[in-house]
């Protein structure tokens, strides 16, 4: 058991592109649910819409401002079109329609109608959509080892890649600091303590949760173009699994706190290669084969976090006084 | 005298005025009292100076007519009280109102202005500010953040504007002196930091009520304020709605309480099954046989707590 390679590769997931984009992905809904209090069941549906919208447009041959444009206004959109209906009803129509909705988005995509624009299941591939990303590094080529890691320095899984996306979410957790901070997060905050109150004190509410829900969207198409640059546009890895992954991120880290997302992002992603690559190096492989062990990951990083629900229901960096009043 | 802005010196009000020391003006109830001195005591009257205006509002809960009110007038700047039975149809007729319900028929004027379909928030923002029956504060905020939702004016509550303190700063200093100083007159000032959730239920009505009073409001509707509160904060209460009338704010409340509607009320209308059964002076009014049969009950003028009627029931259940 080679314990530098465990530790380069469980670590190498702190900086992974992926986890910054789950960690925009799950600043995107700490808006929506811990700022708001609005039940978005479907933020895979905001991370597939951004890819989309930025890949085909790069593959259309659109520069690179217009795709991340095109990303958001989608994202828009689809905030409009789901909260319009619904943001008037309760909590709980909106966790249907948005995971409904998801879905939706998910199986128009996979479609073999779809395949001219969006390639079906298939997907697209990265040479259709990276290749200007790629170009606008100021990098030189080849690759550059730092600490442990040893990565390409501007293609697919790149440290330009790496960089963009930590800067993203830094800039994302400077705004969601400012806005947590300001009297406009109050009036979210006060809209998820009672709708009603706030509306007698003369502040349309409606109005409030479509902005929350279209900002946090746009986050989530963000994080939706940073999780494919690594990879394709593949609509079936973009699924209900994805959303999930962002509440559990959200909560492990911690509802209305600024860090939470980073945090839980982080570890649940740390956590869950450490385990695995523990089990591959120790367990031989005539005990439990590789494709269980991807399955026992999950389980064993499942009930660490049922016994942090448990027992720090609040997250990691959470309040626990904002808990003990949750009438 | 302060008539569109009934709180604009709030603040230095509330800094100046000595411990203990009562409003001397009574301007404004010396002119409302005049006013509806010669007002007819029958249901549905009309008044000299009215600020809201209803006319036949219903509204039917499934086979239930939940509030029917024909005709139904509030005197500018008087404190009028809406008493009558658990049931009688008062909250819903707030709810009305100010827009939380919508009624089957009916339309109503403010100021002037036509409120039927109109949002809560819009008629909030009218100046036509509610509480509720059962209190609402925003738990996991602080005492402070929860006077302050309740402000008018506030540019940093735009998305955008949001993120540059330079431009909302300098209103959120003098929000926060406002809401301070509404704090200290309800005795909350001690709490501001801590969590509105940890307040207790009497605590929390007084809460709500200055939240109100944040948007200096023409007419304050209160939804049973002295529920729950201790007697000794219920006087101060009670003084605090008697001065809201001297600096021009008209109060509607409904209460359970007869001695306090009797000490502070200019006008008492009292609802039963949805309909405005009777309505007048406190004193008047409290001698209504309708009202009597409907809500006071035989017993109103004693206290049901005093040992001789304890022993007249007990002498009558021997029987």
């Amino acid at each position: 058991m080679d314990f530098l390679t465990i530790i380069s590769n469980t670590l190498g997931e702190l900086i992974a592109p992926t986890t910054a984009a789950y960690v925009l992905a799950a600043i995107g809904l700490n808006i929506h649910f811990g700022m708001t209090g609005l039940m978005n069941m479907g933020q895979a549906g905001f991370m597939l819409l951004g890819a989309y919208g930025f890949a085909i447009t790069q593959s259309m041959g659109a520069n690179l401002f217009a795709s991340v444009c095109a990303a958001v206004a989608l994202a828009v959109i689809y905030a409009l079109l789901l909260g319009i209906p619904t943001l008037k009803l309760g909590p709980d129509y909106l966790a249907m329609v948005t995971l409904a909705a998801a879905e939706i988005i998910r199986i128009i995509g996979r479609s073999t109608a779809m395949t001219k624009i969006t390639g079906g299941s298939a997907g697209i591939s990265p040479q259709d959509f990276t290749t200007q990303f790629e170009g606008t590094s100021p990098l030189p080529n080849g690759s550059t080892t730092f600490l442990l890691w040893t990565y390409n320095n501007n293609i697919a899984n790149s440290w330009w890649l790496r960089l963009v996306a930590w800067v993203l979410v830094a800039i994302a957790a400077l705004l969601c600091w400012r806005w947590f901070h300001s009297p406009w997060g109050r009036v979210l905050k006060g809209i998820r303590e009672d709708e009603n109150a706030i509306r007698s004190l003369g502040k349309n509410v409606t109005t409030y949760k479509m902005q929350a829900l279209i900002l946090g969207g746009i986050f989530g198409a963000f994080g939706g173009i940073i999780f494919v640059l690594p990879r394709s546009v593949q609509p079936d890895s973009l699924g209900r699994a994805v959303t999930f992954y962002t509440w559990t991120i959200l909560l492990l880290g911690g509802a209305a706190t600024i860090f939470g997302p980073i945090l839980g992002s982080c570890l649940l992603w740390v956590l869950l290669t450490f385990v695995k690559e523990i089990m591959r190096g120790a367990i031989p492989d005539t005990l439990i084969s590789s494709n269980q062990v991807e399955a026992l990951g999950w389980v064993i990083v499942g009930v660490a976090l049922m016994c942090l629900v448990i027992f720090r229901p609040q997250g990691l960096l959470g309040d626990r006084k904002e808990l003990a009043f949750n009438a | 005298m302060p008539e569109s802005k009934p709180f604009q010196d709030l603040a230095k009000w509330a800094t100046k005025a000595p411990e203990g020391e009562k409003l001397i003006s009574t301007a404004y109830r010396d002119k409302v009292s005049a006013d509806l001195e010669f007002v007819e005591h029958t249901p549905g009257v009309h008044k000299p100076d009215p600020i809201l205006v209803a006319n036949n509002v219903t509204r039917k809960f499934g086979g239930m007519t939940a509030v029917d009110v024909k005709h139904f007038e509030i005197e500018r700047h008087g404190i009028t009280a809406l008493i009558g039975p658990n049931g009688a149809g008062k909250t819903t007729f707030f709810n009305l109102m100010t827009g939380f319900d919508t009624p089957n028929t009916g339309d109503w004027r403010f100021d002037g202005h036509d409120m039927a379909h109109v949002q809560p928030e819009k008629v909030a923002r009218m100046g036509m500010v509610r509480t509720f029956q059962l209190t609402k504060v925003m738990s996991r905020l602080t005492v402070l953040d929860n006077m302050l939702l309740g402000a008018p004016v506030q540019p940093g509550e735009g998305m955008f504007r949001s993120l540059i303190p330079g431009l909302w700063r300098k209103q959120e200093k003098a929000n926060t002196e406002k809401a301070e100083a509404l704090l200290e007159r309800f005795l909350l000032i001690k709490k501001k930091d801590d969590f509105a959730g940890s307040l207790s239920g009497g605590q929390r009505k007084l809460l709500e009520m200055a939240r109100a009073l944040m948007s200096d409001p023409q007419l304050v509707m209160l939804d049973e304020p002295m529920a729950g509160v201790n007697p000794a904060l219920k006087q101060s209460l009670l003084e605090h709605i008697m001065s809201l009338r001297e600096e021009g704010t008209t109060v509607l409340f409904v209460e359970h309480d007869i001695n306090m509607v009797r000490h502070i009320a200019d006008w008492v209308t009292v609802m039963a099954e949805g309909r405005i059964v009777a309505e007048g002076q406190p004193k008047s009014v409290m001698e209504d046989p309708a009202v009597i049969d409907a809500y006071l009950g035989a017993n109103a003028n004693i206290d049901l707590g005093d040992d001789s009627v304890l022993g007249l029931k007990e002498s009558e259940e021997q029987r």
